[in-house]
């Protein structure tokens, strides 16, 4: 379950930022994963719970959204974007294999709330 | 209530390390792959028979990720290859930054070819970029066809796929054709090649494969 890492990666980037601001207290997370992440949000969700009870920064009832991003492609040779289904990695406008992945792999903290 | 905007990403201090290791990898013209597959595909043993069928000269060295055991690394070290052992110690994968400290235990400058051997997983270590210059997924036929539709990423992101253990074809349900019709779907510039770990079929292919990459690498790097 890489999720827990993944977790640690987000509660070290938040002592990080908080301390910069001043923030003794956060309340929420809000997460953007790509769908083509090996990421599972249940699985973020459970380790975030884990870490909550652990990390002072975190509060007690510290809420963790997750937005979800779609696998996005371009193709390279008829410049036609459009969302790839079933990781079939083909261009539905002039069917190219030329592929270059756009969105799906995001991993990032979009913002966080606290005081 | 103060809202904070950040937007880096979360496995960015893997991502500098992996950078670090391909800069320095680069500089010593060492070729670097990252051999990841599900437990029990055979990955140690595709390892065995690359050591045994290695073209003269060209020099190879191992890391071997295991969450708790030595074994493999031993399987690798009878046969004279350097290897370093990591334990993860429960982490599901290798990361860029687990790397690092282990490449001060061999003479890199006797080194043409590294192989890191990643943790028996499909699923996390397709995340983590070791500063590799290609992965190489390991699938053997006994796993079922259905794995590259269900494990999409590490298709993905691989250069090349050994169809490990075809020898066992004939016993599997394994559909070759549908196989090769979605690891083209996700992804049309892999290399696959199938292959028998245990009989050495197909390894010539492979063989070559890897030499040529090596020769690319140190070229690249003489320039």
């Amino acid at each position: 379950m890489h999720e827990y890492s993944m977790v640690d990666g987000i509660v070290r980037q938040l002592r990080a930022s908080a301390a910069e601001n001043n923030i003794k207290q956060i309340s929420r997370v809000a997460l953007v994963v790509g769908k083509l992440t090996m990421a599972v949000p249940d699985a973020l969700q459970f380790s975030f719970e884990a870490f909550r009870k652990e990390e002072p920064l975190l509060k007690e009832d510290a809420v963790l959204e997750i937005r979800e991003e779609p696998v996005m492609g371009e193709c390279k040779d008829c410049q036609h974007r459009f969302e790839i289904k079933d990781y079939e990695f083909i261009c539905p406008s002039c069917s190219g294999v030329n592929i270059k992945l756009v969105s799906g792999r995001e991993l990032y903290i979009e913002y966080y709330e606290g005081e | 209530m103060v809202k904070v905007r950040l937007a880096t990403p979360i496995l960015q201090e893997n991502d500098e390390a992996a950078r670090e290791n391909r800069e320095l990898f680069r500089e010593r013209g060492i070729f670097v792959l990252n051999l990841m597959s599900s437990p029990g595909s055979g990955k140690t043993t595709t390892l065995e028979r690359t050591i045994e069928q290695l073209p003269e000269g060209l020099r190879l060295a191992v890391i071997e990720g295991d969450i708790y055991t030595t074994r493999d690394a031993e399987r690798i070290e009878a046969r004279g290859v350097p290897v370093v052992q990591i334990n993860t110690a429960g982490a599901c994968h290798l990361d860029a930054r687990m790397i690092k400290p282990t490449l001060g235990d061999f003479d890199l400058d006797a080194v043409d070819l590294l192989i890191i051997e990643n943790v028996g997983n499909l699923v996390c270590p397709a995340e983590f970029d070791l500063g590799e210059d290609a992965r190489a997924v390991v699938l053997s036929v006994t796993e079922g066809n259905d794995k590259p539709m269900k494990y999409p990423l590490i298709f993905r992101l691989a250069r090349v796929a050994l169809i490990n253990k075809i020898d066992l074809l004939p016993y599997t349900d394994c559909d070759m054709e549908e196989l090769g019709r979605d690891m083209a779907l996700i992804n049309p510039e892999l290399t696959v090649f199938p292959v028998s770990a245990r009989t050495g079929q197909g390894f010539t292919l492979w063989m070559d494969w890897l030499a040529e990459q090596v020769r690319h690498k140190q070229a690249a790097s003489r320039q």
